[in-house]
Parts: structure tokens; C-alpha cells; sequence
């Protein structure tokens, strides 16, 4: 079914400056492939060397957020719209101030 | 590749730096607003944010999915963009460690602010390169308050 995936700013760039993708899919797992298939610059950023999510991409399907839904078999619906929304997170190294390296 | 300077009026530089002295021995966040766009980057806005990392808030700080959403609403409402984030290193450089690096994005500008013993130091400004392997630095050009930085 045709879904829409919404493009966070930061990621626009490797999507072919695009604000959003439609594209067709039946689970949440299954528009994020196609999504960087068609895109594959996207794929770093959005997956570890695990092939996992990264912890600071999150994603929701309609405002729900895939975490307290079925993850990445969430299924989807025709006209649903999948949000890549990031956290942010960082932080001074924790080993030694100042000098010590990065 | 270096990156174009990010424009940033002094009286938003005090601010960030007020607000790492604040939240001082722990990192303080925000959002940077305002435009991008013919190879100039300008903050004309700050949103301050709460660090949500309880556990380790000396060395950490985090900014939830709702808070970057409430940021880019933020945005909007003045017809400008969410284009960076700012925090600070208590007693530590204003480099970007490891751990930035690992859970940066791209294009957004990342603003640190050195906290030494409770007062402000250095200032740096990264964006993360495309393949992830490190940061490059930003210049940062400080403009005068009354200064207008969209007519330079």
C-alpha cells in the first residue's frame, strides 16, 4: 500500500532533497528498506554496523511511535505516514578533562 | 572540506554561555534556530532545553524526540529552521568527543561551550562529515547584537 515517509531536515540532503518519499509498503520494516534502497546515502545514517536502528532514530507511524507498537513489523495501513523524528544526544569525554582525547 | 562560517550574534553567545554556567557541573542543551540556505548559516534564535540524561548529566545530554519536534515547531513559527543544537563540556575542551560523534546527524550545526570551574571558555562549532568518520570544524563568526546579520 502507498505510504508516506516523512524526511527529517538533517537527512534531506541524502534523499534527493526531498521533504517527503511515497512509496509502497506493508510493514514499517519494509518502507524503511525501500527507503534506503532508493536512497542509499541514507543508510549509514540511519542504521549501525549491526544493521540495526540507531538508538537516536525514531520512528512513528501516525505520532505513535513504533516502539510501543510492533517495531519494524508495524503494519501499515494505505495513507499512513511514517515520521523519522531524531534524538539528540552527546556529551564531554567521560575519561579525562581537559587534554585527554576525543 | 571546511564549512562555511555560522553566523551568531554575541548577546545569543552570552546566553548559551549563561546557561552552561547555570546547569553547571552539568551539560546544559538548546536548539539553535534560524536560517540556511546560499551558503550562509545564521542563529537568530535559541531555544533552551533540559538536559533529560539524569543518570549521567556531568558528561551527558540528551533531547528527546518530543523536544526536537517542539523545537522544529518552534522554528516554524518564527518561518525559520531548526539548524543545530548547542550543550556544553563541563571542565572539559569544547571538542566534540567520541560519543558526539557516534550519535550526531549531519547538516545540523553542534555548538559546544567550554565550562571551566563554572565559567565559560572556549567555543567551538561541528558538523559532522557525510560518511560519519569525524567531525569538521565550523568557524564561528560572532556578530555584533546590533548588527544586523541577514544584510551582511
Amino acid at each position: 500500500m502507498a505510504v508516506k515517509v516523512i524526511i527529517p531536515t538533517p537527512l534531506r540532503p541524502y534523499a534527493g532533497k526531498q521533504e517527503s518519499v511515497e512509496l509502497q509498503a506493508t510493514t514499517v520494516g519494509e518502507a524503511l528498506s525501500g527507503l534506503t534502497r532508493q536512497f542509499e546515502a541514507l543508510r549509514k545514517h540511519l542504521y549501525n554496523d549491526d544493521g540495526r536502528l540507531r538508538s537516536f532514530v525514531n520512528v512513528y507511524v501516525n505520532d505513535e511511535d513504533i516502539r510501543y507498537l510492533e517495531k519494524d513489523q508495524t503494519r501499515l495501513r494505505e495513507g499512513d505516514t511514517i515520521s523519522i523524528v531524531p534524538s539528540i544526544a552527546g556529551g564531554a569525554p567521560s575519561h579525562s578533562p581537559r587534554g585527554g582525547s576525543i | 572540506m571546511s564549512a562555511p562560517p555560522l553566523k551568531i550574534r554575541e548577546d545569543l553567545v552570552s546566553k548559551i554561555q549563561a546557561h552552561g554556567g547555570e546547569t553547571y557541573p552539568h551539560e546544559c542543551c538548546g536548539a539553535l534556530l534560524g536560517r540556511d540556505g546560499g551558503g550562509l548559516r545564521e542563529v537568530l534564535g535559541l531555544l533552551p532545553l533540559s538536559n533529560r540524561r539524569d543518570d549521567s548529566p556531568r558528561n551527558r545530554f540528551e533531547v528527546t524526540p518530543e523536544d526536537v519536534r517542539l523545537a522544529e515547531k518552534e522554528a516554524r513559527g518564527r518561518e525559520w529552521e531548526l539548524v543545530g543544537w548547542y550543550h556544553s563540556h563541563p571542565d572539559a575542551p569544547a571538542r566534540p568527543s567520541e560519543y558526539d560523534r557516534e550519535h550526531a546527524w549531519p547538516w545540523y550545526s553542534y555548538v559546544i561551550v567550554s565550562i571551566e570551574k563554572g565559567t565559560a571558555r572556549d567555543m567551538t562549532s561541528w558538523r559532522l562529515q557525510d560518511d560519519r568518520a569525524a567531525y569538521d570544524s565550523e568557524p564561528v563568526e560572532i556578530v555584533r547584537s546590533s548588527a544586523s546579520i541577514s544584510s551582511d
